[in-house]
């Protein structure tokens, strides 16, 4: 296949960026769109120039690191892939692609497609875990938990904080990504005895890192490449009113 | 304690609580406004003397425009606070999934805001004595202005953009106070669309049946 | 040259871990607020260690490559956790997953260190699972587990087809509690370039800033490798594709040993390479065997759609090989298998380099909802990889490396030769002899982290309370920074034509034919020589565009395939030197009439760890090892 790229390359953070058009022969259907891009940075090493730098590093959609926005979507134009994941046997012969980083005030662009996520840490930092210290913890099994919930927890659970919501969110609300690990230890009885001190803690992080507020308008569960639903959001702000 | 009157979370529910209460009121409105149908204009006037001046609708009136107030002012900053979120914007539209309704809620609650302040100097800053007119004969005045073409589809508009704020507004109000399952938010979802269509098709058809039939 | 000492703790196996934790030093909490501890990594020992050593009060440092520790590989293991939980009462105990260890490692691990492991890994469980990692349940709200990698008992725990991510965020969120109360300070996106070395003595690191290409300085009284396997050697493998050998090769070329390089595990079940640029290989979960069926054509280059293949035409090489394990034989052997059906002309697909597992039987009998029940994800993830539908036509599969037991010698404190630096989870060589079993390396990197190297390391410690803090301005910081930024300057100056991606892929190439699933002495002597050649090409033809001050992605990766250039060598050195089959390290000279790795427990019953000896040959030094505990027998399948 033959392609027209479009990508916005940007030195740092401090310099303005722009759009630089490539066109790219050679493209094979069963190439991930980060391997199209290696074959578009080949090229461009071989000749000396600097290639256009993206996270990446498990390609296999379960590490996060990976996120461009494709044409008008997170991740590109298929439902539940994550852009490492995303083949180019989606895209036809001749197509033009635009390639831009995440935009978020939250997450601001640190090199071409890469932009600094780290404010989800911060957030996970404030309240994301179960105060237990190794060693303390009592034999599993004494703990029983509906399995149910479990399994939902677990639905919760594998978010990959890939930053994909905020990025598809017109508000560029964080609220999904937290929902997530909100309702992760929420459902679970281990995590319930924290479970007003965390909310508070995230949701007060999440304001101060800079995130917008939710408007509801789905796009981020739509645009999730894990799925994560958005009754999450609502049992976040369950969680959030039960915690005064 | 700050931090959580003013977090995104509380602003939000805060906002939703208003809406819903304003939700409320609407059908009350309606059922009022459905007296202009009838040829004796005496209901419609009674029903808007009552409204003017019993006790409890005083107190509630109060409420009421306490949420318009902070539905719209709550509305306006998140939504400014919001664009901000995203000083850089995308340069291809984004094409994420959503529904053009929850999009555009702003727009469609400042043509609504719109509206609302034309139909106040039409009626209810004359029962306040804001304006010129007479508050008895609120009848009359409504059947007035349902003759001048332009104000009917205004009204029309406006409504319409009313139906399409509705439409969101119901279900996310419900999702922002924490309510939303597997099996609850599809119905919400359907009365949403009811409501969304019922309420302002009932306002719409008002000056509708006058012209056609009166 | 430098000596082993295992300082395995006296007494009875049962009783060595539990003696050993009752008599070692200890470091008072006072003083432990004083010492700094270094770690390199983020996986499931990195995070865990970092987190049990802040609750414990020592001031930690951590560092990684990824933007966010909640991405260190650990995060990609699919399958399951084990623990000697015995819940599904089917007789397992410590002693039986130490045994399965040791036999499914073919004889050529440490028994002490394995007993341990298996005996905290009980442990790890109960610490996930009070952690909020949601791992699968009965009904009863019991955890629930399998059978897995062919064993008998079902003592894998497992969260879905994501239990490494699961596991690793719930390390991620204990390291996120020692980070908020101050005990660790988390440092990410930096490359960890150099071992400072001080009196004899780890004292620090040289880091890059990934962000501004800045080079750091970071003193500790003890540093702790947590840096992963080296499974990228192989370029295409099931690692994330940013893995790589070079903390412990630094550390090797300060003075660590490395033990067993050249074992490296082979998975059976990835997808197959399909175009020229890919860039990684995507495991398809081994439990995938419990209901496919393997084969390929009994002619020669059929090279029919498999669906019009007739069964009698159709060869299901595993259970016509292994009649009584069949389809779940251990990995190194169907990977092998795999490896000599394609060798020998059979193989399917475009390349030929493919065998099919086929679920058709499965299906029938379970129907396809049974079966989308189980695998649906993974068979949804091969179907976008592909374009093909696995419900409609068998999944091609091929072997792609793995995992690396082979890694930094260490002891049974965990600490390696360079005294002051330790080693955890898969960078070391310490609990997997020859091979792994399924499951069971989630369970050594966080049994590692959370539960021994915090016991072990304050007997090191101890020693060290009197050490002030240790500056960053003395000679040996001057000089390993000096040396970090020359070698930098001279990748960033060759300036000739191929991209080190380029010079990745063909060394990827050479271990893979020669130092892969399959080793000969002709093709071992080869591959040295071609590593050599390819390493001086190299250096003479390398095209790292942009400056070392910068985020500059291409220069990290040159940097990390320098290091793979000069380990291959390592690997292949005792590949050669092995002169025995064990494990996943098949010698083809050394088998049985039928195909069958043939061990030598006479001669190589030992460690190799391999010294650093400058420009010359490394120094060969060996572990014996003694079987006090298990009586040594040959591995059998059939
Ligand atoms: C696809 C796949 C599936 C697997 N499935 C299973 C399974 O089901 N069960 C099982 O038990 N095991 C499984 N494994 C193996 C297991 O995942 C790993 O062995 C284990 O997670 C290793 O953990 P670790 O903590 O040692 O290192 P890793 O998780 O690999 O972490 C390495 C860390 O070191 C850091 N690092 C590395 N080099 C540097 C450097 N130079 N500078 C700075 N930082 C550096 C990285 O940033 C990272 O944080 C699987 C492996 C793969 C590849
Ligand atoms: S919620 Fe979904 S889109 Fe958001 S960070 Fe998690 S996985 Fe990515
Ligand atoms: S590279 Fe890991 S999710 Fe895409």
């Amino acid at each position: 296949m033959k392609l027209k790229l479009k990508i916005w390359r940007q030195k740092n953070a401090k310099t303005k960026g722009s759009f630089v058009s490539y066109d790219l022969d050679n493209v094979s259907p069963d190439m991930s769109f980060l391997e199209m891009l290696d074959a578009l940075n080949k090229r461009l090493v071989e000749a000396g120039k600097e290639p256009v730098a993206f996270d990446h590093d498990c390609r296999e959609g379960i590490c996060g690191s990976c996120g461009m926005f494709i044409n008008g979507y997170p991740h590109g134009p298929v439902p539940g892939l994550t852009t490492c994941h995303l083949a180019m046997r989606y895209f036809n012969d001749g197509d033009s692609i635009t390639i831009e980083p995440w935009r978020a005030k939250a997450f601001p662009v640190i090199k071409d497609l890469i932009v600094d996520r780290s404010a989800f840490d911060r957030i996970q930092v404030a309240g994301g875990f179960i105060s237990v210290t190794a060693g303390a913890a009592a034999e599993a099994n004494s703990v029983l938990v509906n399995k149910h919930q479990s399994d939902m927890a677990f639905d919760s659970a594998i978010c990959i904080g890939c930053g994909a919501c905020v990025a598809a969110c017109k508000n560029a609300s964080a609220m999904l990504f937290v929902s997530a690990k909100v309702s992760q230890y929420a459902l679970l009885p281990q995590g319930r005895i924290e479970a007003k001190t965390r909310v508070r803690a995230m949701i007060a992080e999440m304001d101060r890192q800079g995130f917008g507020s939710c408007s509801n308008t789905g796009a981020c569960e739509a645009q999730c490449p894990k799925q994560i639903k958005l009754t999450n959001i609502a049992r976040l702000n369950r969680e959030y009113y039960k915690a005064f | 304690m700050n931090k959580i009157l003013f977090s995104a979370v509380s602003k939000k529910f805060v906002m939703a609580l208003a809406g819903l209460f304003l939700l409320l009121f609407l059908p009350v409105h309606l059922g009022i406004n459905l007296m202009l149908l009838k040829e004796d204009p005496e209901p419609f006037n009674n029903a808007a003397h009552f409204m003017a001046t019993f006790p409890l609708v005083k107190v509630v009136e109060i409420v009421l425009m306490l949420a318009i107030l902070v539905h719209v002012i709550y509305g306006i900053t998140l939504q400014i606070i919001n664009w901000l979120k995203r000083p850089v914007g995308y340069a291809v539209r984004n094409k994420s999934e959503t529904s053009a309704f929850s999009r555009f809620m702003i727009w469609t609650g400042g043509a609504v805001l719109i509206f609302l302040i034309i139909h106040f100097f039409n009626f209810y800053f004359i029962k306040l004595g804001l304006v010129e007119g007479d508050p008895e004969n609120f009848y009359s005045l409504a059947w007035q202005l349902f003759n001048i073409p332009g104000y009917v589809i205004l009204y029309w508009i406006c409504f319409a953009l009313l139906g399409f704020h509705l439409f969101h507004a119901l279900q996310s109000a419900f999702q922002t106070l924490g309510l939303n399952n597997d099996f609850w938010t599809p119905v919400i979802k359907g009365l949403s669309l009811i409501y969304a269509i019922v309420v302002p098709i009932g306002f719409a058809v008002i000056p509708l049946v006058i012209w056609l039939f009166k | 040259m430098i000596t082993l000492n295992a300082k395995i703790p006296e007494g009875p196996l049962e009783e060595k871990w539990t003696k050993y934790k009752s008599t070692t030093k200890l470091v008072n909490p006072a003083n432990k607020k004083k010492l700094d501890i270094i770690i390199i990594g983020t996986g499931l020992s990195g995070a865990g260690s970092a987190a049990a050593l802040g609750e414990l009060g020592y001031n930690v440092k951590v560092f990684c490559y990824q933007d966010s520790p909640r991405r260190a590989h650990s995060v990609a293991a699919q399958g399951g956790i084990n623990a000697a939980k015995n819940y599904k009462h089917d007789g397992d105990s410590v002693y039986r997953l130490f045994y399965d260890m040791i036999k499914g490692g073919d004889f050529r691990a440490r028994e002490a260190n394995v007993y341990r492991i298996a005996e905290v890994s009980n442990q790890v469980i109960d610490h996930y699972s009070a952690l909020g990692v949601p791992f699968a349940r009965e009904y009863g709200g019991t955890l629930d587990t399998r059978s897995f990698g062919g064993v008998q008992v079902s003592r894998t725990f497992y969260a879905k087809g994501q239990t490494g991510q699961q596991c690793l965020l719930g390390a991620y969120s204990s390291l996120n509690r020692q980070i908020k109360a101050g005990t660790v300070t988390m440092y990410p996106r930096r490359d960890m370039l150099d071992i400072v070395v001080i009196d004899g003595r780890a004292r620090g690191i040289i880091v890059r800033n990934l962000l501004t290409g800045e080079i750091e300085r970071h003193s500790a009284h003890a540093v702790v490798l947590a840096s992963g396997g080296y499974g990228t050697i192989y370029y295409l493998s099931t690692l994330a594709v940013n893995s790589n050998a070079s903390a412990a090769w630094k550390a090797f070329k300060k003075g660590a040993a490395f033990a067993n390089p050249s074992f490296v595990q082979i998975h059976p079940t990835s997808i197959p390479q399909l175009n020229e640029f890919q860039s990684k290989l995507t495991l398809m979960s081994e439990s995938l065997r419990n209901d496919g069926r393997i084969w390929v054509p009994k002619n020669k280059g059929d090279k029919r759609p498999a669906n019009d293949i007739p069964e009698e035409e159709r060869d299901y090489y595993l259970e016509r090989r292994y009649p009584t394990f069949g389809n779940l034989v251990p990995r190194d052997v169907a990977s092998r298998a795999a490896k000599e059906r394609c060798d020998a002309g059979y193989g399917v697909g475009d390349t030929g380099l493919a065998v099919n597992l086929d679920f058709r039987d499965a299906i029938k009998k379970q129907g396809k909802k049974a079966i989308e029940n189980k695998y649906g994800n993974l068979f949804e993830m091969y179907q976008h990889i592909t374009g093909l539908d696995p419900y409609e036509e068998p999944m091609r599969i091929y072997p792609a490396g793995h995992y690396t037991m082979g890694g930094l010698w260490v002891d049974y404190e965990l600490m390696t030769t360079l005294p002051g630096l330790f080693s955890i989870g898969e960078s070391n060589f310490s609990d997997h002899g020859a091979n792994r079993l399924g499951a069971s390396s989630l369970m050594q990197a966080a049994g590692d982290g959370y539960f021994i190297l915090p016991n072990t390391i304050s007997n090191y410690l101890s020693g060290e309370i009197r050490t002030p803090k240790v500056p960053t301005t003395g000679a040996e910081f001057d000089e390993a920074e000096k040396k970090a930024k020359e070698r930098i300057e001279k990748l960033l100056s060759i300036r000739g034509k191929n991209t080190s991606t380029t010079f990745h892929r063909r060394l990827g190439k050479i271990m893979w034919d020669y130092c892969g699933m399959t080793r000969n002495e002709e093709g071992l002597k080869k591959a040295l020589k071609l590593v050599d050649e390819l390493k001086k090409e190299f250096w003479s033809d390398l095209m790292v565009p942009g400056e070392g001050a910068d985020l500059n992605q291409e220069l990290e990766k040159a940097g990390r395939v320098a290091d793979f250039m000069e380990l291959a060598k390592l690997m292949i050195t005792d590949a050669l030197n092995r002169k025995e089959s064990c494990g996943a390290h098949f010698r083809e000279e050394y088998q049985t009439p039928d195909g069958e790795a043939m061990r030598n427990d006479s001669e190589y019953s030992y460690v190799a760890a391999w010294e650093y000896n400058g420009d010359d040959e490394p120094i060969l030094n060996k572990e014996p090892l003694k079987f006090e505990f298990v009586e040594l027998k040959e591995r059998s399948y059939k």
